[in-house]
């Protein structure tokens, strides 16, 4: 499982990169592309729309299951990644370069986790 | 009597015994003796066949059948090729279940794809669901597939069916939509009062319920002008002689699909049938079969974009229908393809040219019709007393067209002949 | 196997229709696209559809435990009256139909009768279609008394999809109750879900992990005392029919599928009938118009200004109530109760045969179905609940549900319904039986099942990322 030092990580498994202190770039990890398996479609969110730390914000799809995207931090959608409603599979090809969306005028970012602390918590997760 | 309990009684005592239980009461020792059902059910005593069969037919007997039908007003008479009974009364096609075993349903799995993709040709759309209850609630899911969480107002209007008005009054206003109807002018829908402000969608139907041809390409320019999904409902059979929901500019094409092989039946079962544009294909809802392969590199087919569906989605699903009406789905691809393109285009022209004759007779006989707007295969006349001439013709096995507000409501199709037509205006003239 | 499209051949026909015998006319715009619908001869529609026939697997072809689906047998003399011409030739506008409105108001007092309700309508045309009924005549209750506020459904863990998905698509926001260790509803759970905002409960009963709950009359009263409404989904009433009522546990309203307990054909995949039935004191806002009777005459009458409308056009899917009214006919008042005897019997057979093999979540009775759970199997060799679901076909046994209840991992719901033999039982127990020393010894066998089917496994994944949904026609 690959988990990048240079990111941050939200507990309900999405990746955090921060372009400035307050823009960022959000995306899943490789721990929950790999539980979540083959995805098959991504419901991307509006530009514009608000998102709230720890509240779904999208969804993506696997054959037999829907599962909710959190947002790791509050702020607000700029851009999402429009490539992925046709290449869904980047998602678990390239799950670091497979980003969601873009959000700006970021706050709540103090539950985020550095890499070293996520593998403990999916590793305690795990068990 | 009968129950089609193949057990015998020393059987059931031997599976009662080896399962454990000394005796039938015992396996209901879980449900509390007070709410149980103490003494019979009012009810009958149960029947042999021949008794049932013969109750049934009786019963069929109150009924009466009409020699000559001129009325449509959402059910249509069309002549129904033995080819289709045949077909759709093969026992796998009506005793299976939903195909979620894609390996042992091949079968109808394929079924769907065809009717899918006749769908599609038929309305010139992309994707085609396959199929919900009937063009009623295919009306009502498609304004659903509209709603956003800004806009609530949606633009239906006042020429479409009167049943599919009530039934998208039910569906969108618990949802909380505000229906803006629009008026008919000249029996034509008057769109002067779209303005597009915090709306989503307009609804029409072509041809609407008085058998008018609405102007539906420019009803399609107004609504893109103002932003709105353009959602058409339209008669299979208008769809082969007319401009198809494409060509007139529909995103969603919707409508009822009973004309396609499914006779009367007092009302159902029927067919809604559904197709949109690829960019609201994962909008659409309930069941879409797609092609893919199997571990071997075969061809097969799958239920699929499930993740759309309430099984999976549960209270976040748009939809919750999960039964269809995919035997009647099947009724229609056997249909379509036993009439071919060349006989639903010459169903077409007959229902069109039938009707016309019927019309120009029928004013002859002082029966004048209401709006000068040409009409598909139904149009209304002005009558002083419409009950009074349904009652005349009724008298001679005729089912004549519909009472309704300013007149009657009268249809014609390939099944009608010239000497039918003949014959009801030598009785309305009588 | 070769679709309509790759049979077609240009200029290829059935003779159906006779030449135009009135004059021709055309309307001012017409259609320009060409519709691609098949050129086929009689004989080629013929062949295709047996050829697809024999890949489709139903009641007919063999047993068909699919939990929750009810698959039992579905007797010729029904479709036999289906298709009377003085049924299926009937306008739904016309006069003289006594022989329909007498066939629904019958049917509907004897459904009644089973239920324990005060008055049904047949406008809703599957289950989900009822449900969603009968929560808009909870919602209408709630909106006439002005509390607007009741907004709530409570649903548990272990119900159909879609009654949270009827729920929302009422405006509701769903309450998810889990379920107590027993399965059963969790009575402080649901004390605690209960309250000011609460509209109501849609509860099965026998549910899902085919167990009865006892506590039924409890349940009920606890959404009464905090002043909701219960109501009952019917997809399981074949195990207790005629011998207790949805009425008498306390339900308000209910929905039945005739397309399960009363033995009308499932088509594959429809259509289906979902009459939604209801005490008195909500029959006012039922959907659609109401059958009256006088002195041996039968008529519609419209339903007042509190009625939710309309759900479908004209009267529902009338030929299929005319199929449940035909077995009502034969079963009798004797009928139904052997009906669910029977069901239940079967089902506790079949399981007492497996349950020291697998392992089964019923440890005590179970109703109509119940649930095996493959969870430890998987962790040992990895055979899945799918594996083995597979497998069954090619022993000529459809599989039973696979995933569900979503409470139990690795779930397969077996419901063997009342018209299986005890032959059958003992055959199909064999099978399993002997899947599962497979499933022990070669687990690959298992994974790569089915092995005589018409296909292997099919690639769901490409099909839903890549769709392919119409004949692409090479362009």
């Amino acid at each position: 499982m690959k988990t990048p030092e240079e990111l941050k990580y939200a507990k309900t498994h999405e990746w955090v990169r921060f372009i400035s202190d307050t823009e960022v770039e959000v995306g899943l990890s490789d721990f929950a592309q790999d539980q979540l398996g083959d995805l098959v479609f991504v419901n991307l969110p509006d530009v514009d729309a608000e998102a709230v730390e720890g509240e779904a914000i999208c969804d993506v799809e696997s054959v037999k299951a829907v599962s909710d995207v959190n947002a790791p931090v509050s702020g607000t959608v700029t851009e999402v990644n429009e490539a992925l409603l046709d290449a869904p599979e980047t998602i678990n090809s390239d799950p670091y370069g497979a980003w969601l969306f873009r959000l700006a005028n970021v706050t709540d970012t103090e539950n985020l986790l550095d890499a070293e602390a996520y593998i403990k918590f999916c590793e305690e997760e795990a068990h | 009597m009968g129950s089609y309990v193949p057990s015998t009684a020393k059987q059931r005592e031997e599976m009662l015994k080896a399962a454990g239980f000394s005796s039938a009461d015992e396996l209901y020792r879980d449900v509390p003796e007070e709410l149980k059902l103490h003494g019979e059910l009012n009810l009958p005593a149960g029947k042999s066949e021949l008794e049932v069969d013969r109750i049934i037919r009786a019963l069929a007997a109150k009924n009466k059948e009409y020699l000559s039908i001129f009325r449509g007003a959402g059910a249509y008479n069309h002549y129904i090729p033995a080819i289709v009974g045949s077909v759709v009364n093969k026992e796998e096609f009506v005793t299976a279940y939903t195909p979620y075993q894609a390996e042992i349903s091949q079968g109808v799995l394929q079924s769907i794809f065809e009717y899918q993709t006749m769908i599609c040709e038929l309305t010139g759309m992309d994707v085609a669901n396959a199929s919900v209850y009937d063009g009623c609630v295919a009306a009502a899911e498609a304004i659903s597939m509209c709603r956003s969480p800004k806009k609530r107002k949606v633009y239906v209007s006042a020429g479409i069916h009167p049943d599919t008005m009530k039934v998208i009054n039910t569906y969108c206003g618990t949802a909380g939509d505000e229906i803006v109807v629009l008026p008919l002018k000249d029996g034509k829908t008057d769109f002067s009062a779209v303005d597009g402000e915090g709306a989503v969608c307009l609804y029409l139907q072509q041809p609407n319920f008085y058998g008018v041809i609405e102007d539906a390409e420019e009803a399609g320019k107004i609504a893109h002008e103002k932003g709105l999904t353009y959602i058409l409902s339209m008669d299979p059979f208008a769809m082969c002689l007319l401009p198809s929901p494409a060509e007139y500019g529909a995103d969603i094409a919707v409508g009822e699909g009973q004309p396609l092989g499914m006779p009367l039946s007092f009302g159902g079962p029927y067919l809604g049938f559904m197709a949109c544009k690829e960019k609201q294909m994962r909008k659409l809802p309930g069941r879409i079969v797609g092609e893919t392969v199997d571990t071997e590199g075969r061809r097969a087919f799958v239920l699929t974009l499930q993740a759309r569906e309430q099984h999976i989605r549960r209270e976040k699903a748009s939809s919750n229908i999960c039964s269809n009406e995919a035997h009647c789905a099947l009724t229609a691809s056997v249909y379509l393809s036993a009439m071919g393109p060349e006989g639903m285009k010459e169903a077409a022209r007959q229902c069109y040219a039938k009707a016309h004759y019927l019309a120009a007779e029928l004013e002859k006989a002082g029966l004048k019709r209401c709006f000068e707007a040409d009409f598909f295969n139904e149009f209304v006349t002005a009558c002083d007393d419409p009950e009074a001439l349904v009652k005349k013709l009724d008298e001679k096995g005729i089912l004549g067209g519909l009472p309704v507000e300013g007149g009657i409501l009268w249809c014609a199709t390939e099944a009608n002949t010239k000497d039918e037509i003949d014959t009801l205006v030598k009785e309305v003239c009588a | 196997m070769k679709t309509l499209f790759e049979r077609s051949v240009t200029g290829r026909h059935c003779t159906i229709l006779p030449a135009c015998d009135v004059p021709e006319c055309t309307p001012e715009v017409t259609r320009k696209s060409e519709m691609r619908l098949p050129e086929l001869s009689e004989t080629d529609i013929s062949r295709h559809y047996t050829e697809l026939a024999k890949q489709t697997f139903g009641v007919n072809d063999g047993f068909y435990p699919l939990g929750s689906c009810t698959m039992k047998y579905n007797p010729k003399i029904n479709e036999t009256a289906a298709a009377l011409p003085g049924f299926k030739n009937i306008h739904p506008t016309q006069d003289h139909v006594q022989g329909c409105l007498e066939l629904l108001h019958t049917a509907e007092n004897y459904l009644c009768e089973i239920t324990g309700m005060d008055a049904m309508t047949f406008q809703p045309a599957a289950g989900a279609h009822g449900e969603m009924t009968g929560l808009l005549l909870i919602k209408r209750y709630h909106e006439l008394k002005g509390n607007t506020q009741r907004n709530k459904i409570i649903v548990p863990d272990s119900a159909h999809g879609t009654n949270p998905a009827s729920s929302a698509m009422c405006g509701f926001t769903v309450i998810n109750i889990p379920s107590a260790p027993d399965g059963c509803v969790d009575l402080d759970k649901l004390r605690e879900a209960c309250g000011e905002d609460t509209a109501g409960l849609m509860l099965t009963n026998p549910n899902t992990l085919g167990i009865f709950d006892k506590n039924i009359s409890e349940i009920t009263k606890i959404v009464h005392e905090a002043g909701g409404l219960c109501y009952y989904d019917g997809a399981n009433l074949n195990a207790v029919m005629g011998i207790v009522r949805p009425g008498d546990m306390g339900f308000d309203c209910i929905h039945l599928n005739l397309h399960k307990s009363f033995s009308t054909p499932h088509g594959g995949g429809g259509p289906g009938s979902g009459p939604v039935g209801c005490k008195a004191f909500l029959e006012p806002y039922l959907p659609g118009e109401r059958i009256v009777e006088k002195d041996g005459e039968y008529a519609l009458s419209p339903r007042g200004a509190e009625s939710i409308g309309a759900v479908r056009g004209f009267h529902g899917n009338f030929l299929v109530v005319v199929k449940a009214f035909t077995y009502l006919l034969t079963l009798g008042r004797e009928g139904v109760p052997e009906v669910a005897k029977n069901a239940v019997l079967n089902a506790n057979y079949l399981k007492h045969l497996l349950e020291t093999t697998y392992d089964v979540t019923n440890k005590g009775i179970c109703m109509h179905e119940f649930v095996i759970t493959m969870e430890e199997m998987k962790k040992i060799n990895g055979v899945s609940a799918m594996d083995i679901a597979k497998a069954l076909q090619d022993y000529g046994i459809h599989p039973p549900t696979m995933y569900f209840p979503l409470n139990v991992h690795e779930a397969l719901m077996v419901e063997p319904t009342e018209t299986e033999t005890k032959e059958t039982l003992d055959e199909v127990a064999k099978i399993f039986l002997e899947l599962h020393a497979k499933a022990l010894e070669d687990p690959e066998y298992l994974h790569s099942a089915p092995h005589h089917s018409a296909i292997t496994r099919p690639d769901e994944v490409t099909a839903a990322r890549k769709p392919v949904l119409r004949f692409p026609f090479n362009d």
